[in-house]
Parts: C-alpha cells; sequence; structure tokens
C-alpha cells in the first residue's frame, strides 16, 4: 500500500494498468486500450513489462485535461481474464471506504 | 461572534471569482496540472484516493448558525450529505467536482466562510481554544490576537510561498485545549507584572515524520509587538528553511538544527529591524478588532435551576452532564461538547441533517453560536443550565448525545486508507472496532479520562505521537501493521509517547489496546490514578510486558 507519491521507479511485478482520477469531477478511472479513461477497471489495458508500463503512462500523463495524476498500479487477473486490484489501496479505490456508512452513498 | 467587515468580504467575493476562472481555465485545457495544482491547493482542494477533496477553514474554531447551515447546504448539495471535522478547526468534504467547487464556494463566501490557506505552503488557519471568550480563568479572549493574526498573514505576499506549511495556535488558560506546544509557532497569552497583555512565543513544535516538542524562544512579547516577533521568526524560517527536502522543510527542523538559542539570537535581530515600524500594533487596532466580537447579553441566572436538578434523577442525563458539560465563566450557563464520536462511527463526521439541527439548537440554546475543537468535537460555548436538560434531550434523538467525552472512545483519528492518498494503513475502521469493544458507558467511565490518536500514515494528522495511546498505520509487506505508543499528550504538559514494541496486524489492534487499558487498570494504585499518571509513574515496561508476553 506504499502511495504512489512515494513511487521512485516503475517496477513491475505482475500484471499492472495505470489509474488516475478525472479531472472535471475527481472519480477514479483507468487507462483503457483505445487510450481513454473508463471507470470500469474490466475495460484497463493491461501491462506486463517495465516498457509496456512506461509507454502506457506516458500516454496517459500526456492526457492532462482527461485525467489527473496517474500512476501504475498492480492488478490480479484471473483464469477468465476478470481483472482484480492488486492491493488495499487500489481495492478501496474501486469499491469505495471500508467503514460501511453514509460514506458508501 | 466576529463580524467581518467590507475589506473582508470583497477579498473573499473576489477570490472566488478568481479561482472561478481558475478552474474553467483548468478544465479547458488552458492551465495544466502542473500549473493548476499550486492555485487549487491554496483555495483548500486536495485530490485524495476516490476524489477531490474541499478543506473550509472555520478560524478559530467559531461558527456562526447561519455558517453551519452553509456548510450543510455544501454537504447536501455539492457532496455526499456529510463533513468531516478535522484536527486543525476545518472541515473537508470527501467528494466534490472540481467543476462544481466555485458555485460552492461562492455559496459559502456568502456567510463569510472560504477556504484560503487551508493548504499549501503558506500561514494555515490560526487555531484556539474552543472555549475562547468563555472559559473561567481565561486572561482574554485570544480570538482578538487569532483573528489580528489571521488578517495579516491572509495572502501575505511575503509568506504566501514558504519551504512549508506554516500553523499558529493560540492559548489564553493555564490548560491548553489548543495544543499549541505541537505547532510551529504556539502562543500562550499571559500578563507580565505591569498587568499588560503579552504572550509566551513557542516555536518549532509539530508532529509528522519528526516530532518536537515546541521550545519557548520568548518569555514575554508585549501584545503590540506579536506581528513583528511573528514576522521575525517567518523571515528567519523562509530565509534559512530548507527548500531541498519536503521532509527537513518545517520550521521544527531548522530549530533543532540550529538549536533553540542560535535560532532565538537570528530572529532577535531581525526582530530589532522590524520591532518599530508599521507592524506595531496600535490599541486602537487591537480595540476595533475587539469591538466586532459580539458576546450574549448574559441573563442573571441561579447556580443551580430547579431544571436541572430534576433532572439530576435520569442517570443516562447525569452521565452525558458530566462528561458533556464544563463551567463557563458566567454564573448559570455552561459550554456544552457535543461528541461526534458515536458509538461504531467515524470520528468527526456529522451528517447535513445534523448540521442543520445543531445550528437550530444553537439559535435556541446558544446565542446562535458554535465552536469546532480540535479533538474533532463540536461545542455550545453559552448554554443556560436551565436548559441542558431540553437541550439533552434534542441531542440525543440527533445522534449527537455520546457520554463520551474525554472518555476512551473520544478518539481521534485521521481519514486514513479510507480516504487518503497518502495513508497506508486505515484509521477509521480501528477507531470503530475500539468504540464497540469499549462501548460499556460503565466501563469507559471506569477506565476514566484516556485519549487514543489514530494516524494512518507517519505524517500524524491524527496526531497519534501525544495520544494518551497512540496508533500509527504503517505498511509492511503490503499488510497494514500499527505501532503502539502510549505516555503522548498534547497539553501544557504535552510529551510524546513511547513506543511499546514491535507493531500489530490490522485484526489485533483492538485486542492490544485491551491489554494496555487491562494493565492500566490493574496498575493503577487508585481510582483517581488517571492513565496517563500510572505510565508517569511506571513508564513502559509494565504496559509492554502485558502486551508481547503472550504474543
Amino acid at each position: 500500500m506504499t502511495s504512489p507519491l512515494e513511487q521512485k521507479k516503475i517496477k513491475i511485478a505482475g500484471p499492472s494498468i495505470v489509474t488516475a482520477n478525472r479531472t472535471w469531477d475527481g472519480i477514479v478511472v483507468y487507462r483503457t486500450a483505445t487510450k481513454s479513461w473508463s471507470a470500469d477497471l474490466s475495460e484497463a489495458a493491461i501491462v506486463r513489462n517495465s516498457d509496456e508500463a512506461k509507454a502506457l503512462l506516458a500516454e496517459s500523463v500526456a492526457d492532462d485535461v482527461g485525467a489527473i495524476g496517474p500512476y501504475i498500479a498492480p492488478v490480479q487477473v484471473g483464469a477468465d481474464g476478470k481483472i482484480e486490484p492488486g492491493n488495499l489501496r487500489e481495492q478501496i479505490r474501486r469499491t469505495g471506504v471500508t467503514i460501511g456508512q453514509s460514506a458508501q452513498a | 461572534m466576529y463580524a467581518y467587515d467590507e475589506i473582508d468580504r470583497t477579498l473573499v467575493n473576489e477570490r472566488v471569482s478568481e479561482f472561478r476562472d481558475q478552474v474553467k481555465r483548468r478544465l479547458s485545457g488552458e492551465l495544466t496540472e502542473d500549473e493548476f495544482k499550486i492555485l487549487r491547493l491554496q483555495n483548500g482542494v486536495y485530490l485524495q484516493l476516490h476524489a477531490y477533496m474541499f478543506r473550509v477553514a472555520i478560524p478559530y474554531g467559531t461558527l456562526a448558525t447561519n455558517q453551519l447551515r452553509a456548510l450543510a447546504h455544501v454537504a447536501r448539495k455539492y457532496d455526499r450529505g456529510y463533513g468531516h471535522f478535522t484536527t486543525r478547526q476545518n472541515i473537508q468534504f470527501n467528494w466534490i467536482k472540481l467543476a462544481e467547487l466555485p458555485d460552492a464556494l461562492e455559496d459559502l463566501a456568502k456567510v463569510g466562510i472560504h477556504a484560503m490557506q487551508t493548504s499549501g505552503n503558506n500561514m494555515r488557519n490560526v487555531t484556539s481554544d474552543q472555549w475562547a471568550g468563555v472559559a473561567p480563568g481565561e486572561i482574554e479572549d485570544p480570538r482578538i490576537w487569532s483573528e489580528l493574526i489571521r488578517q495579516h498573514t491572509t495572502l501575505h505576499p511575503e509568506f504566501s510561498f514558504l519551504p512549508r506549511k506554516f500553523k499558529i495556535a493560540i492559548t489564553a488558560s493555564d490548560h491548553d485545549r489548543a495544543a499549541i506546544k505541537i505547532h510551529d509557532i504556539g502562543l500562550r497569552l499571559i500578563k507580565n507584572e505591569k498587568g499588560e497583555t503579552g504572550f509566551e512565543v513557542l516555536v518549532g513544535g509539530g508532529l509528522g515524520r519528526t516530532p518536537f516538542i515546541a521550545k519557548t524562544i520568548k518569555h514575554f512579547v508585549h501584545g503590540r509587538d506579536i506581528l513583528s516577533y511573528i514576522e521575525a521568526i517567518l523571515r528567519v524560517y523562509n530565509q534559512y528553511g530548507r527548500r531541498d527536502n519536503i521532509y527537513k522543510a518545517r520550521i521544527k527542523i531548522l530549530v533543532h538544527e540550529l538549536g533553540i538559542e542560535k535560532f532565538s539570537r537570528e530572529v532577535e535581530e531581525e526582530w530589532q529591524h522590524i520591532r518599530n515600524s508599521s507592524l506595531q500594533i496600535d490599541d486602537e487596532v487591537i480595540e476595533d478588532i475587539r469591538s466586532r466580537f459580539t458576546y450574549p447579553s448574559y441573563e442573571k441566572l441561579p447556580l443551580m435551576p430547579d431544571e436541572l436538578r430534576q433532572a439530576a434523577a435520569d442517570p443516562d442525563f447525569e452521565a452525558w452532564r458530566k462528561n458533556s458539560v464544563a463551567p463557563h465563566k458566567v454564573q448559570g450557563y455552561s459550554i456544552v461538547t457535543i461528541s461526534l464520536k458515536p458509538i461504531g462511527a467515524p470520528p468527526g463526521d456529522a451528517t447535513a441533517e445534523q448540521m442543520d439541527a445543531l445550528a437550530d439548537l444553537a439559535d435556541k440554546y446558544s446565542f446562535g453560536e458554535i465552536r469546532v475543537g480540535h479533538e474533532q468535537n463540536l461545542a455550545l460555548p453559552h448554554v443556560a443550565k436551565r436548559d441542558l436538560p431540553a437541550l439533552w434531550k434534542a441531542l440525543d434523538k440527533l445522534g449527537l448525545a455520546t457520554p463520551n467525552v474525554n472518555l476512551i472512545t473520544d478518539i481521534i483519528a485521521c481519514p486514513g486508507l479510507d480516504y487518503c492518498s497518502l495513508a497506508n494503513a486505515r484509521s477509521i475502521p480501528i477507531a470503530q472496532e475500539l468504540t464497540r469493544r469499549f462501548a460499556n458507558h460503565e466501563l469507559a467511565n471506569l477506565i476514566g479520562r484516556l485519549h487514543i490518536n489514530i494516524s494512518g500514515c507517519i505524517n500524524a494528522c491524527g496526531h497519534h505521537h501525544v495520544g494518551h495511546i497512540g496508533i500509527l498505520g504503517v505498511e509492511k509487506n503490503g499488510e497494514e501493521v500499527y505501532q503502539i505508543t502510549i505516555g503522548g499528550r498534547a497539553d501544557e504538559n504535552a510529551t510524546l509517547g513511547t513506543l511499546i514494541g514491535p507493531g500489530v496486524k490490522f485484526d489485533e489492534v483492538a485486542d492490544v489496546i485491551e491489554d494496555v487499558v487491562e494493565a492500566y487498570l490493574a496498575l493503577r494504585e487508585r481510582p483517581e490514578e488517571l492513565f496517563m499518571d500510572t505510565v508517569k509513574r511506571l513508564g513502559v515496561e509494565p504496559f509492554k510486558e502485558r502486551v508481547y508476553a503472550t504474543r
């Protein structure tokens, strides 16, 4: 759960995606293979090595109007191709706070 | 209450227009995020995990009812129906849309609220005692001086780009409720032997990665010289503070590295250059600010009204009264602390409905005034004792009468990994579980005064270093791990807590805290010996032994 703000180098230990927050409203979005953003993790482009990750991140950073603060985050890809967040931080970003009150609304 | 003048109103309105234009240019792509970031931060807009977070200032913790209703309106119209009161007399909204922020700011500006300097490397919201102006024994209302400093430092060009953020807190009572010793500058209002008002000035306090308790830099600075003295400190900091390393940029590091004596000499030298300048404050300026604070027309009321005597037969009322009601400087009145720590709920949150209803109650029972404390609770500062039973019933209906102020379930917690982009671990669920473990009021009362503070990362927004029990969430091998400290405190005897041993996992934290509390109950010499006193008497070893003997 190390904050991406503390990431110094791009290291890929497994399948990863690029995520950010949409500029106009701040919601969590994922970079897609069609060079756009989606709020649906299942539509995220998967990268599997550092070069792919760097390229996807560079492309995401260039889209400064669409989304802000892009970074690489780990995911798990099931045998059926289903994408799940790779750590608690990303799980919380995807499914919301874990505190079970009005914040979930 | 303080009544803003035309200059303040113009400033706030112009700021909204300016920010509206900046947001428009950002959304059109005319401004990049790099260019826009500093602008949004100067208006209290962060980017957090799920969305933008909007932090609004509540200067010296004083709110009028129309201002609280405006905050409820923002929560309802632009957010998800609730707000989160922070440890520095601010309120945060967690789900705000950038495109709607100018409208939210405009709505707040109508009642004199803004978000200027609630973020960024500048002078943050000047905080004070939430009981200011009503606490018995107070030297004088510290908000007058807080307001003077607020006016002087708002958009001050020389201090808008400091090496790092800068926080000032002021107290005027012997018992420090403003936590001045963990601020960049702490001011303790005092009188000298001639009866003149002035300040003991402390500098270099702060928590975070490298915590320090502030040191006294000058034992007495006359009130008329306080702006020039603060300015001298800021100038020395601005000149020598580090800008190459964010972790070493706060003034506490500079004071530590130079040593308080050398730092003090630098400040003194600078001060002599500017002391007898326009920064010297005329009495008329102070009197003008003083005149803009309005105080209630208190009635002459009995010390013990019949209503209160009768209500004392109700044990639930008495449980609430004993923990929530404090003496007022005027006979027949009380200060009522409103716990924002219901059992099982996130500390410091209030819904729009609660805020609206509380505003109605403040109009009815507290001369239209609400206070916000750094402990993430609210207060009604002027409640007639005869009204306490009726107020309690009304608060209870709103879920705002939890009788746990200053008890173990009155937990201070940062938003943690549930909201914050800097966090490594969750704070709120830990707080929720602890409140459930100690939900029994008789048990909490038996334990007595005990403050738990929780932070979800080393930045320490939950002030864990100064919690009687401090809990710090870190990340280890991809898991949340929590370090426990005991013996900290944030008051006039501020001390940093001591680590009791290796970190424990998320699921173990509540068990460990139960062990610490059980150890305390077994070790204390008498029921009146508070947790802090037992730790001071025995040190951390007996607690460490209890916690780790079986782990």
